[in-house]
């Protein structure tokens, strides 16, 4: 699935230069579940945009099904995040003006499905997460936990192939960290996705059966016998 | 979604909304009530100057003005006999004047209507008459003392004195017109309507007939049908005529030939109107009058609005002047503070707006977003400066403020100098009341729309240019 060679991300600030990432090589099988982890700073979250087709890096490849996406152009990277990538972010991200039903929704429309199919889907998917009766609410109307189910919903509507996390329960407490994390582990088996996570959450990282720690730039993957 | 999403947000910034909407509504309004207001004063303009030319005309030829005669052989004199205190005859007697006291002879006429350029040209004359009427009595001698006691002054003669005698006469002071009946398309009277009985026939070149003015037949109490004497020569009225703008041109219409007859101006006119073919070439047309035929002064439409002057002139340079300055400063600074704050807004929404991208939505469809947003909110500030700009004209025109114009009041050569049948230089500057009103036309509101659509569009164009420079990870990034 994923292909990661060498893979560099410089800022340049003024005269300081910020190197993100720093030659990192990695690999992530269909369906794998990975957990990112490490201090702030230390380019995980832009490693989880490397991957997630929203920036270039500097100089690497990241292959992803076969396609580098560091040589596509920014239309055909907006065409891979809007048919295989789904995100789940830390602040939920949700359109406060939209309802939950209508939040789904937007992650159909670049797909062109017409309005009464995308209804439906988004429907569904928020059936899935156990929010059935709250397709109507505003954001505002809803606790942080419902909040991140629909920007859940949001994520796996239009079936992806990559789920990417980007610490999805970092705004929650601990039961409600829980019942998210459980969500997401099901639906993770259920659709076959493949599943990268960044998380502060030492708990969380214990779990995954494949651990990424980025210090400085740089990757190291530990693998997790007990998962 | 589009509209869902454009409807929440604009309900969401519903204040922002507002003020952006309100700008523009005013710079709108301003716009569609200075237009029409600027309609107005053109039409207020129009409406002056065709009561002294008439409709279709384009020029008027007069005779170039001379020095004035140092004698006063023109003055009308009135020789009236005293007859004794016991005949209380009236005696009348009425004198018929040229106005302004220049004519050209009706061969120009015909020679200005061969110039280039000329489409028609008919003479008119203008004539004053005054008509003074009453009983002018003898004074009696009377001896002093009483009992037939004559008493003798230093020369011996009988002492006494005249009394009685004296005069009490009315004035009366109208205008005529001697219009060419062959041509009814052209002249002063084309600016009245016939509003009883009937305009004059092209036959009745030397008939009898007049058409009164409205106002000056109710003094007399004229009506279709009554006679009017004038120089003892009966005219029976054919028809009541009443001016468009109020302002006739003359009190009576005669054919040119019975006015001609009465001034003793056998052959002369006072004006000639001219109508060009070509309405874009009427300074042409003047110059070649001025050129071939000599002697003449050729006053167009624009010269005599030059010489409008007054409250309609003082309006009318306020509102090309300053209102449309005033409508354009508003409007810049409306189409500014939208596009700020759409600009602003999209700053606020940079988590949204990249969040968005993330999903896979294309920069296009971001800013086409953002772009309906503020068209959506220009065309509204529209519709309200429709409805306000409407309100402001329909104010002015309820009000109908009334402006005065004066026209030739400008003294010398190079004004206006004997357009209309008021005659050349000699003659008063002439005043006219009229009501501004403020009529919008179709092209104000296109204009108006256009506007809100541009208002619009600017206001999209400043926030839409950011929201499509939003990369996805720096927007993500910059609200980490």
């Amino acid at each position: 699935m994923y292909e990661l060679k060498n893979v560099t991300k410089r800022y340049t600030r003024g005269k300081d230069t910020v190197h993100a990432l720093d030659g990192i090589d990695l690999t992530i099988a269909d369906g794998d579940r990975l957990v990112i982890q490490g201090p702030t700073g230390g380019g995980k979250s832009t490693l989880l945009q490397m991957l997630g087709a929203l920036d270039r890096p500097t100089s690497g490849d990241i292959v992803l099904d076969g396609t580098d996406l560091a040589t596509l152009t920014e239309a055909r990277l907006t065409k891979v995040r809007s048919e295989n990538i789904g995100f789940v972010f830390q602040s939920f991200n949700l359109i406060p003006t939209l309802t939950a039903q209508e939040n789904v929704e937007t992650a159909l429309v670049p797909l062109g499905i017409k309005a009464k199919e995308r209804r439906e889907l988004a429907a569904d998917a928020l059936k899935s997460v156990g929010l059935a009766e709250r397709l109507g609410h505003l954001p505002g109307e809803m606790s942080g936990g419902q909040q991140q189910r629909v920007a859940i919903a949001r994520a796996v509507v239009k079936k992806p192939k990559v789920l990417l996390a980007d610490e999805p329960t970092g705004n929650l407490d601990e039961g409600t960290r829980d019942e998210i994390m459980d969500v997401l582990e099901r639906l993770w088996k259920e659709h076959g996705l493949t599943f990268v996570m960044v998380t502060h959450d030492s708990t969380l990282a214990k779990k995954a059966p494949r651990l990424a720690t980025l210090r400085k730039g740089r990757i190291t993957v530990t693998e997790n016998a007990r998962t | 979604m589009f509209f869902t999403y454009l409807r929440r947000e604009l309900r969401r910034r519903r204040k922002a909304a507002l003020v952006v909407a309100s700008g523009l509504a005013l710079g709108i309004a301003l716009v569609i009530v200075v237009n029409s207001v600027s309609q107005g004063m053109g039409k207020a303009q129009d409406q002056v100057l065709q009561s002294l030319y008439g409709l279709g005309t384009d020029m008027t030829v007069t005779k170039a003005a001379s020095a004035p005669a140092g004698d006063d052989s023109e003055r009308p004199r009135f020789r009236f006999d005293a007859r004794s205190s016991d005949d209380d005859s009236t005696q009348s007697s009425d004198r018929v004047m040229v106005q302004g006291f220049q004519t050209l002879s009706a061969s120009t006429v015909a020679k200005v209507g061969e110039q280039s350029g000329v489409s028609d040209a008919v003479g008119g004359l203008s004539l004053q008459v005054l008509k003074v009427s009453g009983q002018f009595t003898r004074g009696q001698f009377q001896q002093d003392g009483g009992g037939g006691e004559l008493r003798r002054g230093g020369d011996g003669g009988p002492q006494g004195g005249v009394q009685g005698g004296g005069a009490d006469f009315d004035v009366n002071s109208y205008s005529v017109y001697g219009t060419d009946v062959t041509e009814p398309g052209l002249g002063p009277l084309t600016s009245s309507k016939i509003t009883s009985g009937r305009t004059f026939r092209t036959t009745e070149t030397n008939a009898k007939v007049a058409v009164a003015d409205s106002a000056y037949a109710k003094e007399k109490k004229y009506t279709v049908g009554s006679t009017v004497t004038v120089k003892d020569v009966t005219f029976r009225v054919i028809g009541i005529a009443t001016a468009d703008s109020g302002d006739p041109a003359a009190d009576l219409y005669l054919p040119l030939g019975q006015a001609q007859t009465l001034s003793d101006a056998k052959n002369k006119v006072t004006t000639i109107y001219v109508k060009a073919t070509d309405s874009q070439r009427i300074d042409g047309v003047k110059a070649e009058i001025q050129k071939n035929v000599p002697g003449t002064t050729v006053t167009t439409s624009a010269d005599l609005a030059d010489t409008v002057s007054g409250s309609l002139s003082t309006a009318s340079s306020l509102a090309t002047e300053v209102g449309r300055w005033l409508s354009l400063a508003v409007l810049v600074a409306a189409f500014l503070v939208a596009g700020l704050l759409t600009s602003s807004a999209v700053s606020r929404r940079v988590r949204e707006f990249g969040t968005l991208k993330a999903l896979g939505w294309k920069s296009g469809r971001v800013t086409g977003q953002v772009v309906g947003e503020a068209v959506v909110g220009g065309l509204a500030g529209g519709a309200l400066g429709i409805a306000l700009g409407l309100a402001g004209a329909y104010a002015v025109t309820a009000v109908s403020p009334s402006l005065q114009a004066q026209l030739g009041g400008t003294g010398g050569g190079g004004g206006f100098s004997g357009g209309g049948p008021a005659g050349p230089r000699r003659t008063a500057a002439k005043t006219l009341d009229v009501a501004l009103t403020a009529p919008v036309s179709v092209a104000t509101i296109v204009l108006a729309v256009g506007l809100a659509v541009a208002g619009g569009l600017v206001a999209g164009a400043f926030g839409g240019w950011r929201a499509s420079r939003l990369r996805p990870a720096d927007a993500l990034r910059r609200v980490e």
